[in-house]
């Protein structure tokens, strides 16, 4: 079974996420290959090689510099036919989602999404997609090649396993209608600390703060603790709190190994962004708040008074 | 400006969900309702019309005969026509045999503007512009937190893990709106009884021209094998404690569980 990990990269590292899905890809099969697409990417290579692939087919070129979706599907669409894979999988993105998508449409494929586990069952894939607000899961599958598997974000580790690849370069044609897209201007907000995606813990707030200014709070547990700052889609609407921090349906799927919920109810929206977290500790003050129901700790309290208290006792314990 | 826009009927997000346990498919018997993110499309469509001063924009909707009510909804809010993609050969559909139907629909309309909402309400599915596109072979830019048209081309400023790009394309195109774009409006009065006298069209497979094989189950290229728990998270701890004294308690906590 020969598998193609598509590996997105960000200011010239692979994204975490995609690492990940090359480190799950590599445990199911023996013949696990990369691909990076991009101008100067080639670089890229070896981690990616140190990371699960065998083999990395590199697509250099100007054309595919800007983040978009439609040089990605030709250049792919090619790859795969030429190469004959039987599975492509993505770790999503915004990006990544449109790339996965057109490139079904391309090669008449099948495409599960929102997948949070692959698995072979009697040498089958099957993937695992939660449905119903994640009260259920689904289990899909192919009824042929080449199968196309969308993972949710965060879902996997990383794991490094040391190995080098082979790099292949890849020729690269784009088709008229794929150049007709074009990036005029890039505008990325400058994140403090580790991105959301990236980081081990995660220090989140939501309406129940009250104010924007009272973000200070959750921002000085989170860099008491070294983590992160997220925040729900209701104060990121309120304007308190960049989009690029948003967690949940509309934003961003987060998997670190603590993540505080800091004055947020918990509607199934912000949950299906957080719930694969390792330890979940929320703190409301509303005893009834559906958070607690899926939390490890459940502090019924007041936030203004306990995350100042708890952000001056982590900083002594950890001496930061 | 011609703007066609695609929508969707989910369960009604207030009813009680289940998975039929033999198909494993939605269990369509609870009300249906237009998916709350096509409202945002919408509500653009309506708004790029008025700032051209003329032009049209037409409601695509491929469901059962009972979605025609979404529809409905849709003229109501504002939409000058609808075609309502309907055939018992379409049941089943997965994302590559939906994304070919629609891309026959939208084909026929040959519109300026094809716009989706950010994603569906009941699979949160936000993959099909990009198919529908790719079959169009037209450009697609999804997540548009905004979106100007002009001189034959659309400006859209999109949503990404990193902030925002400024992304230009020519006209026709295809967008996904993100539900940041705009605040839909609700229908009036005026507009639901208006919505009864605006032209409704309903397609079939063989109006599109899409032969059985390429539509429905037989079209679709995935399958359902089977429904699971998820995992549990165990059993949980709580805290009741007003004040700073709760603050030791999950110091405690986070040390015992070895995280700080």
């Amino acid at each position: 079974m020969a598998t193609l990990v598509y590996v997105e990269h960000h200011e010239g590292e692979p994204v975490k996420g995609s690492l990940g899905v090359l480190g799950k890809a590599a445990q199911l099969g023996d013949d696990v290959a990369a691909v990076l697409l991009g101008s100067g990417v080639e670089g890229m290579a070896e981690a990616v090689g140190r990371h699960g692939a065998s083999r990395v087919f590199v697509a250099d070129d100007p054309a595919l510099e800007a983040p978009l979706p439609q040089p990605r599907v030709d250049v792919l669409a090619t790859l795969v036919e030429s190469e004959g894979f039987d599975n492509v999988v993505f770790g999503a993105s915004v990006l990544a989602s449109d790339v996965a998508a057109g490139l079904a449409a391309r090669l008449d494929a099948g495409l599960n999404w929102d997948l949070v586990d692959l698995e072979l069952k009697d040498g089958k894939l099957v993937g695992k997609r939660p449905a119903l607000g994640d009260s259920v899961i689904v289990e899909v599958g192919w009824k042929n090649e080449p199968r196309l598997a969308l993972v949710r974000s965060g879902t996997f580790e990383p794991a490094e396993t040391g190995g080098s690849a082979e790099v292949t370069k890849v020729p690269v044609e784009i088709q008229d209608f794929s150049r007709q897209a074009v990036m005029v201007e890039q505008a990325h907000e400058e994140s403090q600390g580790p991105s959301i995606e990236d980081a081990d813990v995660i220090v989140a707030g939501g309406r129940g703060l009250g104010k924007s200014e009272n973000f200070s709070l959750v921002e000085d547990l989170a860099k008491a603790l070294g983590g992160a700052v997220a925040a729900t889609r209701a104060v990121v609407d309120a304007g308190w709190y960049p989009y690029s921090t948003q967690v949940g349906q509309t934003g961003k799927t987060v998997s670190p190994k603590l993540y505080i919920a800091c004055g947020i109810s918990g509607a199934i929206q912000h949950k299906v962004g957080m719930q694969g977290s390792g330890t979940i500790v929320a703190i409301n003050k509303d005893p009834n708040a559906p958070i607690f129901e899926y939390s490890d700790l459940a502090v019924v309290g007041d936030v203004h008074e306990i995350v100042p208290k708890l952000t001056e006792l982590v900083r002594e314990k950890r001496g930061s | 400006m011609k703007v066609a826009v695609c929508v969707k009927e989910v369960p009604d997000a207030s009813a009680p969900k289940r998975l039929d346990p033999e198909t494993f498919r939605l269990d369509r018997g609870v009300a249906g309702a237009l998916n709350e993110f096509d409202t945002h499309a919408i509500e653009e469509g309506l708004q790029l019309k008025d700032k051209g001063g003329e032009g049209e924009v037409v409601a695509v909707l491929m469901g059962p005969e009972r979605a025609a009510d979404s529809l409905r909804k849709a003229l109501a809010i504002g939409a000058d026509r609808a075609v309502h993609v309907s055939d018992e050969g379409l049941v089943g559909s997965d994302l590559v045999a939906t994304s070919k139907a629609l891309a026959k629909a939208l084909e026929r309309e040959g519109a300026d503007i094809v716009l989706f909402g950010q994603q569906a309400g009941d699979s949160d599915g936000a993959v099909l512009w990009a198919a529908v596109a790719d079959h169009l072979r037209l450009p697609v830019i999804s997540q548009a937190a905004s979106l100007e048209a002009s001189d034959g081309k659309v400006k859209v400023k999109r949503q990404t893990e990193y902030g925002y790009d400024v992304i230009e394309a020519p006209v026709p195109c295809v967008v996904a709106v993100s539900d940041a774009i705009n605040e839909p409006r609700y229908p009036s009065l005026k507009g639901i009884m208006g919505a009864k006298k605006k032209p409704r069209e309903t397609v079939s497979l063989s109006d599109l021209g899409l032969a059985a094989e390429d539509a429905g189950e037989p079209g679709s290229r995935t399958e359902v094998y089977g429904l699971s728990d998820p995992p549990s998270r165990g059993e949980s701890e709580r805290i009741e404690d007003d004040g700073p004294a709760a603050a030791e308690k999950i110091v405690d906590y986070l040390s015992s569980q070895k995280l700080i």
